[in-house]
């Protein structure tokens, strides 16, 4: 691990009284500051926060927030909740994975792009829905995807 | 509002900022500058209107004029003709699907006519961002009053009187809750906030969040004084950004203003209110799941009792309750008990908000007097079916809710009723299907919910909704037999009985509440291998009919997978055993030569 993070971690801690019961908020910081959570990362929040390694994976892997694989450069969320899945957000999905032939939770090898499903944005009414970024498109139908891809591949 | 003649409100809601809300907010500002009016036209982001199918949304005040689909192009036109000219854009008005008359105030909108809006009752009217403008209608009046008072068995008495149940999903009294918590003695307590809404397809408690933070703030600032807490905690989704940073802005305003801290206005009462950050876990939902999520475990839940309110976070007494719940307090006391215990039925008091969504004509977020018929939720405020399709069910209650059907549509919507439907209230998750809706698929579906969500701890939820997920994936593979049927039946009632919190005790009730009342599509797809639907792709066969294909090759240039062969202006065929039946044909022959089976 980079020694900057190595030192972020640590001021990350040190700001929550390296307390165990602030497990959750390091993890959010430590994510949010490296973009996902490494192994590395967690034994030393572990150490950190004087609380097993065990604990602090039983935590990671129990939330679907966390990751311990490095998200693409730009991430693509499909919205799967129930008004987008009736809406058709299985086949945008399936179209997403198809072009980019990576299942949901991967990453492409380029590091580019990775998929991810989750569960109602609050955006029903565009729906279906997905989000590249920050960006929102909505109202999909499969034929956009390429359309959207493009835009990102440059 | 002080001294401007006009107020533009722009909805600032996830749905409408999705559609370039708040470049549509700089364009206005820019205009305004631009003609040397921004002295007298105010410009306003306010929360969800809740009419996300025709956002983005504009409302021009005083004369109530409400704008649909607004794009950031119409603006000047919007300046130049409804503000210096006086005149109406008629093209951005709302047109009326029955009489095709354009209809200018909301108020006369079918959508908004059978609602009634208390929990919602600030968003879209005031800026989230402004702890004056809740004020002004209003707002901190209730916990004012309840401070002066100094009386928190009275204030309970008033909540327990009003009859509100909690809004979460459960229905359970508040005032009771509240008294169970007074009761317990500790040195410290905690009023805590449930904000991590997790029904794929409910998002009133974000729209309240971000439309109306200062209501929960005041609410739980009362709900403390009640109980003896003098700290509270929100707990709340961190994959709503915004309704974080609304919350954050609030808090400081309200502390600013001697609302919230150290001796509120001068009463002696100390309370003081955090932030605690959600991961993505459904299960978190139930309360002592949430409770050691906050002290940064697994979200599992224990056994009750002990409960929250004996034994809650950091071992003291704690009261839960979720932001639609609190959202209402502060009426309640604004205008009393008798007020609120008089909208509603019989033991369903108030009112409820609802995420209408799915194949419906007008998607948003209502908010309804309980008691309210489904069909006038779905056909007048919702509008009708999508496409002029036919209405097949509604799903409440989200994973752990059911389907209502057609025989449905005129019961009356309340705890009770929709319980004894077999369903339940939840937290208001409505979605609306037509006849292209697979049942068995939506059970699967939900299942698929439940299985990523459990949390592992006990068996039944485990293993055995994994199991069942197995089971109706092979029966909408066209693979399920007779006797899957069965286990599926048998399977559900034992998670329903065996498991230990709420999520896995409802997680079968998809399941059954379809097969009760969609029993021959299941054994459509068991026996006769068909999806009445159309939507099981394993089912689905694409065949080209050889009097239509004039042989242009469109489907065999978008075809995937190369199963589709034929020679140049000679009939084409699909190999069956390649087709992975993606319908790339069938959306590209312009001959209508291919059909589905």
């Amino acid at each position: 691990m980079k020694q900057d993070h190595i030192d972020k971690i640590k001021e990350i801690c040190k700001h929550f009284n390296n307390e165990g019961g602030e497990l959750i908020n390091v993890l959010h910081q430590t994510q949010h500051y490296i973009g996902y959570l490494p192994a590395e990362a967690q034994e030393l929040i572990a150490k950190e926060l004087h609380i097993s390694v065990a604990q602090v994976y039983g935590v990671v892997s129990f939330y679907s927030f966390f990751t311990m694989i490095p998200k693409g450069e730009h991430p693509i969320s499909v919205c799967m909740g129930t008004a987008c899945y009736v809406r058709g957000a299985e086949k945008v999905l399936d179209e997403f994975k198809r072009l980019l032939n990576i299942n949901v939770g991967e990453t492409t090898p380029d590091g580019k792009f990775s998929l991810t499903a989750l569960r109602c944005i609050g955006a029903c009414g565009l729906a279906p829905v997905i989000t590249v970024g920050e960006q929102v498109y909505g109202r999909l139908a499969p034929d956009d995807v390429q359309t959207i891809l493009d835009q990102y591949k440059n | 509002m002080a001294d401007y003649k006009y107020h533009i409100l722009i909805c600032g809601g996830t749905g409408c900022r999705a559609s370039k809300s708040e470049q549509i907010t700089e364009t206005f500002k820019n205009v305004l500058a631009q003609k040397g009016l921004n002295n007298e036209v105010q410009v306003v982001v306010t929360g969800c209107f809740g009419f996300c199918e025709k956002g983005p949304i504009v409302k021009m005040l005083p004369d109530n004029t409400f704008y649909v689909e607004v794009k950031p192009e119409d603006c000047e036109e919007i300046v130049n003709e409804h503000l210096v000219k006086g005149r109406k854009v008629e093209r951005l008005l709302y047109v009326d699907p029955e009489n095709k008359q354009r209809v200018s105030d909301s108020k006369h909108m079918d959508f908004y006519k059978k609602q009634l809006r208390i929990a919602l009752r600030n968003c879209g009217f005031i800026d989230p961002e402004n702890i004056d403008e809740y004020i002004a209608r209003d707002g901190y009046e209730a916990l004012a009053n309840v401070l002066e008072q100094n009386n928190p068995a009275e204030a309970i008495e008033t909540v327990k009187k009003s009859g509100l149940r909690g809004r979460g999903g459960g229905g359970f009294p508040t005032g009771l809750k509240w008294e169970i918590a007074s009761k317990n003695h500790a040195d410290q307590k905690y009023m805590i906030c449930n904000a991590d809404e997790g029904d794929p397809g409910a998002f009133m408690d974000r729209s309240i969040l971000e439309g109306d933070p200062h209501s929960l703030i005041e609410a739980m600032t009362i709900g403390g004084f009640c109980i003896g807490a003098t700290k509270g905690l929100v707990y709340i989704r961190a994959e709503y950004p915004l309704a974080i940073k609304r919350l954050e802005i609030a808090i400081g305003q309200a502390k600013e203003y001697g609302l919230l801290g150290k001796n509120i206005l001068g009463s002696g009462f100390d309370f003081d209110l955090e932030l605690r950050y959600g991961a993505g876990a459904f299960v978190c939902g139930e309360e002592t799941a949430l409770i050691h999520s906050m002290e940064g475990l697994r979200g599992e839940p224990t056994f009750k009792p002990p409960f929250p309110a004996q034994e809650g976070y950091l071992k003291k007494p704690s009261n839960v309750n979720n932001v639609e719940t609190f959202a209402n307090i502060p009426v309640i006391f604004n205008k009393g008990w008798e007020w609120f215990a008089s909208i509603g039925t019989e033991k369903s008091k108030g009112t409820k908000v609802f995420a209408l969504a799915g194949q419906i004509n007008n998607v948003g977020l209502i908010e309804v007097p309980m008691g309210i018929t489904l069909r006038e939720v779905v056909f007048e405020i919702g509008g009708g079916i999508k496409n002029g399709k036919k209405f097949k069910a509604v799903q409440t209650g989200g994973p752990s809710g059911g389907c209502l059907t057609e025989a449905f549509l005129d019961t009356p919507i309340d705890y009770d009723n929709l319980l004894a439907a077999g369903s339940m209230m939840g937290s208001g998750g409505m979605i609306v299907m037509d006849e292209t809706s697979c049942m068995p698929a939506v059970a699967r579906f939900y299942l698929d919910f439940t299985v990523e969500e459990s949390c592992g701890k006990c068996t039944p939820c485990r293993v055995g909704n994994k199991r069942l997920c197995e089971i109706l994936d092979k029966i909408t593979e066209g693979k399920g037999t007779l006797e899957d049927l069965e286990i599926l039946k048998n399977l559900s009632q034992v998670i329903k009985d065996t498991a230990l919190c709420g999520l896995g005790q409802t997680s079968p009730n998809p399941i059954l509440s379809t097969i009760d009342h969609f029993w021959d599509e299941y054994l459509a797809h068991v026996t006769d291998k068909k999806c009445p639907a159309g939507q099981c792709k394993a089912m689905k066969q694409y065949i080209i009919d050889t009097d239509n294909c004039i042989g242009c090759t469109a489907c065999a240039r978008g075809c995937p997978v190369g199963a589709i062969t034929g020679e140049k202006k000679m009939p084409h065929t699909i190999k069956q055993e390649l087709c992975i039946k993606c319908g790339a044909c069938y959306a590209k022959c312009k001959f209508n030569a291919i059909s589905i089976k």
